[in-house]
C-alpha cells in the first residue's frame, strides 16, 4: 500500500467507526478541498452512499464559486444537504479581535444546529498540519454541548480505540483527516479526479490556498493553475497554509480563543 | 504570524509521495528538552516556516525570557506561559527522501494518558535524558510504556551536555545505566547520541564539543529506524466494524489487521463460529471490482450465504483461527485516578468487540524502577500490573507476541478509558475446539424409556457429582470409597476417574490446556449420557478451569452437583499420593495445577467437602447425606 492508500484506509476506518458508534451523526462541509475529500471517503466507505446530513454553516459570505460548487455537488452526489444560516456578527463577543468575531459566526451556528439536534458525533476535515491546535487534537474528540473544547483535559487515545461513549448532552467531533497534510489532500484529489473548485486555481497571478468567507480570507500570489503546479509550488513555498486565513493571527492566541470556544 | 503552526510548512517538508513515512514520537522527562530538540531540529535543517523565527523571539521578549526553542512545538498559550507541553502535538518534515512525523509527548506524570496517545501510533521512539540529572522515574516508566505499546525502534539522546562540559564520562556512565535498564525490559537502543539541543550538537550537525563521540547524530539516527515489518503475511484477522444494507447488497466492512483474502475464500466468524465463503469484495470508484485485499486495507465483502454475523466479530480462515477464550491475562497500564481492583467489572473493547470483563486476580504490579513486582489488590494510576481477566462471553483474541493488533485490549468505565494493556493466554486453553459443532443435520430423537420410569425402578433420581479441586485433595479416594458405599445401599452408581478414562476414551489426549480441555469436555459429556440411563455418576478430576465446569453443567442440566473437594496446596502437596508434586517441584511436569498452571476454585459449588482438617469417613457421611438427600425418590 502506498501513503495514500494508507491515508485513505486510515480515514474510512474512523469514518466507519463514527457511523457505528456516533449516531446520529453529521458532517460539516465547508466545501473546500478538505471536506470535499472527506465526502469523497465517506462514499467509498459507505459504498457511494453518505449516510448522514451534511451540514454547511452558511454566512452568506462565502465566494460565488462555493455556493455554484455546492449547489451542483450536493444534487450530483445526492448528499442530504442542511444549510444553516449564522447569526450575525453583531450577536457575537465584542471583546474578540474583528477578524475573529466575524469567524465566531460560524461556531455560533454550529452551536445552534447542536441545541436544535441531539448530534452525538459531528465530522469535521479539520488536518492537524494547519495549525498548531489542531495539531494537539484527538480523532474522536469530546466536546460540552456548548462546543467548549477542554484541551488540558482530552480523553486517552490509543491503538485506534476512540472514546464513543460521552455523557448526555455533549457530542464528539470526529476529525478523519486529522493525519493527512496540505499535499496529501491534493495528490488524493489528483488521483481521485475530485472536482476542484477553480478559486484553487490562479487568475491574473493569485489563488486561494485555503477557502474562507470574502470578508476574512486574502488569495495570495501564485501562478499555479493546475494541481501538478500546485504541488511544486507547495514543494517550495515557506509560507503558512493559513495565511490567508485572517483571524488566525490578529493576535497570539486568537485562534486558540476560537476553537476552545467551539470554532473546527 | 504570531500562532501559525510549524506544522503548517508540511507542504515543504512532504512534497513528495515518494519516500517512507516514519512516525517518531520523543519521549522522556518533563525539562528533560524533548520540544526543544525538535525545534533545533527543524531550524537545522531549514524547515522553519518564513517568519516563525521572528515570532518565537517576539513571543520570548513579551515574556521577558531567553529565547526558547520549545515554542515551535508548545503551541497552546498556556504552554508556552507555563513552560511546559500540556498535550501531544505532532509536526511533518522531511530529510532526504524520507517523511517523518515528530510527535512531541509530555514528560509531566499527569500527563501519562497524553503521551500513551501519542506513542501509541509511533514506529519508532527517542528517548531523551538530562545529562545533569540522569536516569529518572519518568525515562524508566516512559520506556517500559513504549515497550507494552509496541514501539520496538528505539534511540536515546542524552540531552544538555553543555551543562556537564560536554564530559564523557558522565555520558557514558548515563549510557550504561540506561542500556542496562533497557534490557532488562527487552529494550534495544538503537543508539545512544551525546546532544545539546539548545546548541546544536549532534542533533543535525555533528558536535564539535565533543570530539570523543564518533557515532551518528540524532538526524542520522532517524534515517536508520527500520520501519515495522509488514503483517501481510500473518493469519488472515479481519474484525468487523459493521454490516450495512444500504441496497440490495449486504456489505461486511472492516480493516484487515493482517493476512490477506481474497473472492472464494472460506471465513470462519469468531466467535460466533459460523462460516461462509467471500462472494465479492465491493468497492466504489474503482474500474473493476477487487478479487484481493490485504492487510491495512478498509475493505467491504459479501458472503455467498446470508449467515448472521455483527460488529465485533473477527474473520479468519478456518485453518488458523483466532484464540477463542474467556480468560486470559492481561499486562496492563492504569491510567485512572480510581484504582483497579480485584473482583471489579470494568467495560473492554477488543478491536470494534465491546464485552464485560472481571478483574479475577492481580499476579504482580511491576515496580518500574526496580523491575521487581509485588502481590498487590489494586492497581494505582500509572502502575503496570500482570492480571487476569474474565469476559462475560467468549472473545476471539490472539496472543499479542504473535498479533499484536488482535492481541490488544482497553478497558473503559462509562466515558472513561481506564487501561490499556496486552493479551496473553499462559496456561489457559483455546476453547475454540469446545464449542465448535461440527456436525450438521443432525435430529435428536426420543427415547422408548423416560426418565421417571428409570428414577422409579432405580428408586433414586440420577445426578452427576462433580468433584473438583487439587491433586493429592482427596477426589479418588473419597469418590472410590462413596461409589462403595452407595452401591451397597443399592444405587446405580459409577466412578469416572482421570487415569481411568486417559487409557481409553482420552487415550489420544495429551496434557496441553486444550487437550485438558478437551479431556473434561468429554467426561462431563459421558457422565451426561449415564445420567440420562439413570444412574448416579462421580467424577473425580482436577477440572482446574470454571468455563469447562459450567459446560459440564450445561451438558447434564439439573442433576449436576458441583462438589470442591477442598484442600490447600501445601496439605495437597504433603500428601503427594502419586508423587507428582515432587516431580512438578522438579521441574519434571509442566503445567502443574497448583504450581504452575491455575486451579479456579468454584464460584458457587453445591458443595464444599473440606479435607485438610476432616478423616475420610466423616466427609464420607457429609457426602452420603447429601446423595440421599438430593437424589432419593419422594417418599
Amino acid at each position: 500500500m502506498n501513503r495514500l492508500d494508507t491515508l485513505e484506509a486510515q480515514s474510512i476506518y474512523i469514518l466507519r467507526e463514527a457511523y457505528a458508534a456516533a449516531r446520529p451523526l453529521a458532517m460539516l462541509w465547508s466545501i473546500g478541498k478538505d471536506s470535499n475529500v472527506v465526502i469523497w471517503l465517506a462514499r467509498k466507505a459507505f459504498f457511494g452512499k453518505v449516510p448522514f446530513p451534511v451540514v454547511q454553516l452558511d454566512t452568506a459570505m462565502e465566494l460565488d464559486e462555493v455556493y455554484a460548487y455546492r449547489d451542483r455537488y450536493a444534487k450530483e452526489w445526492d448528499l442530504d444537504l442542511v444549510v444553516i444560516d449564522c447569526p450575525p456578527e453583531s450577536e457575537m463577543d465584542p471583546d474578540l479581535p474583528p477578524m475573529t468575531r466575524a469567524a465566531a459566526r460560524k461556531s455560533a451556528g454550529l452551536a445552534n444546529l447542536l441545541a436544535a439536534n441531539a448530534y452525538k458525533g459531528i465530522i469535521v476535515g479539520i488536518r492537524r498540519d494547519e495549525e498548531a491546535t489542531r495539531a494537539k487534537e484527538r480523532v474522536f474528540s469530546p466536546r460540552a454541548l456548548s462546543g467548549a473544547w477542554e484541551f488540558r483535559d482530552q480523553p486517552p487515545e490509543f491503538w485506534d480505540q476512540y472514546t464513543t461513549d460521552i455523557p448526555e448532552g455533549t457530542h464528539l467531533r470526529i476529525h478523519p483527516l486529522l493525519h493527512w497534510t496540505e499535499v496529501d489532500i491534493w495528490r488524493y484529489s489528483q488521483r481521485e479526479n475530485i472536482p476542484i473548485n477553480p478559486l484553487y486555481f490562479s487568475r491574473n497571478g493569485k489563488r486561494y490556498r485555503s477557502l474562507g468567507e470574502k470578508n476574512i480570507t486574502a488569495p495570495i500570489a501564485s501562478d499555479a493553475s493546475n494541481i501538478d503546479e500546485i504541488i511544486a509550488e507547495l514543494e517550495i513555498t515557506r509560507t503558512p497554509e493559513r495565511a490567508g486565513r485572517l483571524m488566525d493571527n490578529e493576535a497570539e492566541d486568537s485562534f486558540e480563543r476560537l476553537r476552545t470556544s467551539g470554532y473546527m | 504570524m504570531a500562532n501559525d503552526a510549524p506544522a503548517a510548512n508540511s507542504a515543504l517538508s512532504v512534497g513528495s509521495t515518494a519516500g517512507d513515512l516514519m512516525r517518531v514520537v520523543i519521549v522522556g522527562h518533563v525539562d528533560h528538552g524533548k520540544s526543544t530538540l525538535v525545534g533545533r531540529l527543524f531550524h537545522d535543517t531549514g524547515q522553519l516556516p518564513d517568519g516563525k523565527l521572528e515570532a518565537i523571539q517576539e513571543m520570548c521578549r513579551r515574556r521577558g525570557m531567553p529565547f526558547e526553542w520549545a515554542f515551535l512545538m508548545d503551541s497552546l498559550k498556556a504552554e508556552r506561559d507555563q513552560g511546559v507541553t500540556i498535550d501531544t502535538s505532532q509536526i511533518w518534515f522531511r530529510h532526504n527522501q524520507r517523511h517523518y512525523v515528530i510527535i512531541d509527548a509530555p514528560g509531566h506524570r499527569e500527563f501519562i494518558r497524553n503521551m500513551v496517545t501519542g506513542a501509541s501510533n509511533a514506529d519508532a521512539a527517542l528517548l531523551l535524558i538530562d545529562a545533569d540529572q540522569g536516569v529518572r522515574r519518568q525515562s524508566r516508566h516512559h520506556s517500559y510504556l513504549l515497550q507494552l505499546l509496541g514501539v520496538r525502534e528505539v534511540a536515546v539522546a542524552v540531552n544538555k551536555m553543555d551543562l556537564v562540559d560536554y564530559d564523557e564520562k558522565r555520558f557514558r556512565q548515563i549510557e550504561a545505566e540506561y542500556r542496562s535498564y533497557l534490557e532488562g525490559i527487552g529494550v534495544r537502543a538503537r543508539r545512544v547520541i551525546p546532544i545539546s539541543a539548545r546548541e546544536g550538537d549532534n542533533v543535525a550537525n555533528a558536535s564539535t564539543n565533543m570530539s570523543w563521540y564518533t557515532g551518528p547524530t540524532v538526524l542520522e539516527t532517524l534515517a536508520e529506524f527500520e520501519r515495522p515489518e509488514s503483517s501481510v503475511d500473518r493469519p488472515l484477522r479481519l474484525p468487523l466494524q459493521d454490516v450495512y444494507k444500504f441496497d440490495d447488497r449486504r456489505i461486511l466492512a472492516g480493516r484487515i489487521e493482517s493476512g490477506r483474502l481474497k473472492v472464494g475464500d472460506e471465513l470462519v466468524f469468531s466467535p460466533s463460529n459460523r462460516t461462509a465463503r467471500v462472494a465479492s469484495i465491493e468497492a466504489w470508484n474503482t474500474p473493476d471490482a477487487p478479487k484481493a485485499a490485504e492487510a491495512g486495507q478498509s475493505v467491504g465483502i459479501t458472503l455467498d450465504e446470508q449467515i448472521f454475523v455483527e460488529r465485533g466479530e473477527v474473520a479468519s480462515h478456518t485453518e488458523d483461527a483466532p484464540i477463542e477464550t474467556d480468560v486470559f491475562h492481561l499486562r496492563l497500564f492504569w491510567l485512572a485516578d480510581a484504582p483497579l481492583q480485584v473482583g471489579r467489572s470494568y467495560g473492554m473493547k477488543i478491536g470494534p468487540r465491546r464485552m464485560n470483563a472481571t478483574v479475577e486476580r492481580i499476579d504482580r504490579v511491576i515496580d518500574v524502577d526496580a523491575l521487581s513486582d509485588h502481590k498487590a489488590e489494586k492497581v494505582a494510576r500509572d502502575e503496570i500490573a500482570d492480571a487476569v481477566v474474565r469476559t462475560n462471553q467468549l472473545v476471539a483474541i490472539d496472543e499479542h507476541e504473535e498479533l499484536p493488533r488482535t492481541g490488544r485490549a482497553i478497558l473503559y468505565d462509562r466515558h472513561l478509558t481506564l487501561a490499556g494493556g496486552i493479551i496473553s493466554m499462559g496456561g489457559y486453553p483455546d476453547q475454540r475446539e469446545q464449542v465448535t459443532v461440527r456436525s450438521t443435520n443432525v435430529t435428536a430423537v426420543d427415547h422408548g424409556v423416560d426418565a421417571a420410569r428409570r428414577a422409579a425402578r432405580n428408586r433414586h433420581k440420577p445426578g452427576v457429582l462433580w468433584f473438583t479441586g487439587l491433586s493429592g485433595a482427596g477426589k479418588s479416594t473419597l469418590a472410590m470409597a462413596l461409589e462403595r458405599r452407595l452401591f451397597d445401599e443399592g444405587y446405580q452408581v459409577y466412578v469416572l476417574d482421570g487415569d481411568n478414562v486417559r487409557t481409553g476414551l482420552n487415550a489420544n489426549l495429551g496434557f496441553s490446556p486444550e487437550d485438558r480441555a478437551e479431556n473434561i469436555r468429554r467426561v462431563g459429556e459421558v457422565a451426561a449420557l449415564l445420567a440420562d440411563a439413570g444412574l448416579i455418576v462421580i467424577t473425580a478430576f482436577i477440572s482446574p478451569y470454571r468455563s469447562d465446569r459450567d459446560r459440564a453443567r450445561t451438558a447434564a442440566g439439573e442433576s449436576f452437583r458441583e462438589i470442591f473437594i477442598k484442600a490447600d496446596v501445601e496439605t495437597c502437596e504433603s500428601r503427594d499420593p502419586k508423587g507428582l508434586y515432587k516431580r512438578a517441584r522438579a521441574g519434571e511436569i509442566r503445567d502443574f495445577t497448583g504450581i504452575s498452571a491455575p486451579y479456579e476454585e468454584p464460584v458457587t459449588p453445591e458443595l464444599v467437602v473440606d479435607t485438610s482438617a476432616r478423616d475420610v469417613e466423616s466427609c464420607l457421611d457429609e457426602l452420603v447425606a447429601y446423595v440421599k438427600s438430593n437424589f432419593n425418590n419422594p417418599a
